[in-house]
């Protein structure tokens, strides 16, 4: 087995295995640790810019990679006009920037409150390290090697599928440059990170939120048998 | 009609002697644990005072509370689709400098200081970070009207208050104030279960208390937000929000709850209401003119035989009935009118109520420097009110001064037929107009004398059977397991904050 082999063959394997695993025990065992462990109760103006830049900048990227993974011929017939081309990589680019200025903030904002040092635990530390990279390395390939949103659908779609499909086909990456590699690979390694970080708390989007009703009775007498 | 029942409470401010021995009942038993230390979820404030966190009235600053919009209300904070567009930074959010941050003192030091000239001193660390800090604030620092040109000038409530009124209240003669103890209210149409996200808030059916599922918290906070009382509060440790519990596990074995139970002034009362569910939304939205009496509408007669059949086929227990019906909460709300509940234009219709203080609005210092409480003068010229009854009307009665007039005056025929009874030293003809005027009888004033003056533990503390067995019932397997328990289940992991 290669390096390239290992890396992009198994290392994935690995990361997913340990994130579903370890997500499931997570919330099967200690549900009262899932939290978006919010810090605005002790510093609030910074955690607006940051937060707000940061969650906006890498929705919008994720939501991009997304698509682009499941539908990406919708991409590709987008990009067929040069302009549109040019539209949906200035987007991609300024959310990318946006994101990587909001973490910027974020982390300053962490390192530089007493009070917000107090509550950040080594899995931050990891995960704000890799976040960074993350960004750092995505938007660096957004600014050297250009039209991106159309070779992903060439390489990294394939990719993505061989591995989901238990045929990982690492020739399909083993050319890409050492910035996309790093960038691939860490996202790997941030999907493993998922249950053992704050990262779980895009499970608990409350979206039933906008159909329930106001109010929320709970009934002893009224419930079910409870095991 | 849906019938349901609420563990009620009602606090007589005129008893209240601002000991704070309730306050620190709370905090010894449930909020003394790292990340809850600037929490009172019982506090006592003086009025007129900006109270505790700061000005936690002034709802432009907090968003609080329900705000009328066409026919029906909505969140003041949030609303379905803003709540998740503010999800990542929440507007409104209380800061911890809006409540104080806590301290404690490097008591070391005056141990460890070096032989000198100089007493060691043992300065004040934050309880957050550690680090030395300079106090600025507290979770009284106006007791007692202390700093009053800073904090009672800024009390939200002078809002409808005239110039005159407001200088009257600060000359130095006239100086006044009294306390306000403040718990959650366990609202029928609380605030904070409603602009909870996740859903992790709820009011238990058989009670009404407003309990927070830790487990289902996920740190989003509009229930501080929401709250206009602002009695929900966020644990910066664990990353959950709490609030007052009423003391659950002490009422169901039997106990009230412990702010309750260590009243010095015994000013609490508890008991259970029953209440038509049917109406709150309809009453949540009226107009504020009728917000009081739709409210007090609202809660009905223990004693209907009507009320009483359509409770037990909801499936009140007759037990709780029969409580209700001794209820002191529902004497003084219901039979005697004295009871208002405080800032009921938040329209969450708080289930905590007030008996409006009376002797800071009589009392005043005579010709010949003695304190005095006549009442005559009282009638024949409001304005000698040392407390402005807009200001008392802005707190317990929606703005309307005539409500907060009726107590008043009721207050005081009983003061007065009491009087006329035991020292013999009022004009009987001004008894008999008193009680004309208020509509009290000579029986009433003697009963709402003895339950104001001499109740009993049993008497003010009126605990329904909570019936946690039939809950125990529902569970499969051994109901002994839980034998001498209170509540069921609990964390099954330490509370620890999430990676
Ligand atoms: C899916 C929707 C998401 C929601 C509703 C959400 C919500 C939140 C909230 C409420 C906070 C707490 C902010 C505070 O301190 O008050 C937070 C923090 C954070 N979120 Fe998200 N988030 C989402 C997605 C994401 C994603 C996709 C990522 C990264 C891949 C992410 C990374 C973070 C990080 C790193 C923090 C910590 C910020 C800090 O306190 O320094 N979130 N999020
Ligand atoms: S007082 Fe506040 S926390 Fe308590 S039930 Fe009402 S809205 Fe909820
Ligand atoms: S213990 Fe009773 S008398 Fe003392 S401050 Fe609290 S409510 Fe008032």
């Amino acid at each position: 087995m290669t390096y390239d082999e290992f890396l992009f063959g198994a290392f994935p394997y690995v990361c997913l295995v340990v994130a579903i695993v370890a997500t499931i025990w997570r919330y099967v065992t200690d549900r009262f640790s899932y939290s978006s462990l919010s810090s605005q109760f002790l510093e609030t103006r910074q955690l607006f810019w940051g937060s707000t830049a940061w969650h906006i900048g890498i929705l919008g990227v994720l939501t991009a990679h997304l698509v682009g993974f499941l539908i990406p011929q919708s991409i590709l017939w987008w990009n067929m006009e040069p302009v549109r081309l040019y539209i949906l990589e200035t987007t991609g680019f300024v959310l990318g920037l946006l994101a990587l200025v909001g973490l910027f903030l974020l982390i300053y904002r962490r390192v530089t409150s007493s009070r917000i040092r107090k509550v950040t635990s080594l899995m931050d530390t990891v995960l704000f390290a890799s976040l960074l990279l993350q960004v750092v390395t995505g938007v660096w390939t957004a600014i050297f090697y250009r039209w991106g949103s159309s070779w992903f659908s060439a390489f990294a779609t394939p990719y993505l599928w061989s591995i989901l499909e238990f045929r990982p086909d690492v020739t399909l990456v083993n050319s890409l440059p050492l910035m996309v590699k790093i960038h691939i690979l860490n996202a790997f390694f941030l999907v493993s990170l998922f249950p053992f970080t704050r990262l779980v708390h895009m499970l608990s989007v409350p979206i039933p939120y906008i159909w329930r009703p106001h109010q929320i009775m709970r009934w002893n007498r009224r419930q079910q048998i409870i095991d | 009609m849906d019938v349901r029942a609420q563990v009620s409470m009602m606090f007589h401010l005129d008893k209240c002697i601002g000991c704070h021995t309730c306050s620190v009942a709370c905090k010894n038993i449930w909020t003394d644990r790292q990340g809850t230390e600037y929490m009172w979820w019982n506090n006592v404030e003086t009025k007129p005072g900006t109270g505790y966190p700061t000005k936690w009235e002034d709802q432009e600053k907090y968003k609080g509370g329900w705000e009328p919009q066409g026919e029906t209300i909505k969140l003041r904070v949030t609303d379905k689709f803003r709540g998740l567009a503010n999800i990542f930074h929440q507007p409104y959010l209380p800061t911890i400098d809006d409540y104080y941050e806590p301290w404690t003192y490097k008591y070391s030091d005056l141990f460890d200081a070096p032989a000198g000239d100089d007493q060691p001193t043992a300065r004040p660390i934050s309880m957050v970070t550690g680090e030395n800090m300079d106090i600025n604030a507290g979770p009284n620092w106006d007791d007692d009207l202390g700093g009053s040109t800073v904090y009672a000038n800024n009390d939200p409530n002078f809002e409808n208050l005239n110039d005159a009124e407001k200088q009257a209240l600060f000359e130095i003669e006239r100086l006044v104030f009294f306390y306000l103890p403040r718990i959650c209210n366990h609202c029928l149409n609380p605030a904070c279960v409603a602009s909870c996200p996740s859903g992790a808030l709820y009011k238990r059916g058989e009670d009404g208390i407003v309990l927070l599922d830790q487990e289902v918290c996920r740190a989003w906070r509009f229930c501080v937000s929401a709250c206009p009382y602002k009695k929900s509060y966020f644990n910066w440790k664990t990353g959950k929000s709490e609030k007052c519990i009423l003391c659950f596990p002490r009422l169901e074995s039997g106990q009230p709850p412990a702010c309750f139970h260590s009243c010095v002034g015994r000013i609490r009362y508890l008991g259970v209401v029953l209440y038509d569910a049917d109406k709150i939304e309809a009453y949540a939205s009226a107009p504020k003119e009728k917000l009081l009496e739709l409210q007090r509408e609202m809660i009905l007669d223990p004693h209907d035989p009507a009320v009483i059949a359509q409770a037990e086929k909801n499936g009140v227990d007759f037990s709780v009935i029969e409580s209700a019906q001794k209820s002191p909460v529902y004497r003084f709300l219901k039979e005697w009118g004295l009871a208002l509940p405080l800032h009921a234009e938040y329209r969450t219709l708080p289930m905590l109520f007030y008996i409006p203080p009376l002797l800071p609005v009589l009392g005043h210092v005579d010709k010949k420097g003695v304190y005095n409480v006549d009442a005559e003068e009282y009638f024949t010229s409001m304005d000698k009110a040392r407390i402005p009854l807009q200001y008392l009307a802005d707190l317990f009665a929606a703005g309307d001064q005539e409500q907060v007039r009726s107590v008043m005056e009721k207050l005081l025929t009983v003061r007065m037929f009491k009087r006329l009874e035991e020292v013999d030293d009022v004009d009987p003809a001004l008894v008999d107009s008193l009680l004309k005027k208020t509509g009290l009888t000579a029986e009433s004033c003697e009963e709402i004398y003895r339950l104001t003056s001499l109740p009993t533990f049993d008497e003010r503390f009126v605990i329904p059977p909570m019936h946690r067995e039939y809950a125990a019932e529902l569970i499969k397997g051994d109901p002994y397991t839980f034998k001498s328990e209170a509540g069921i289940g609990g964390f099954k992991n330490t509370p620890d904050r999430g990676l």
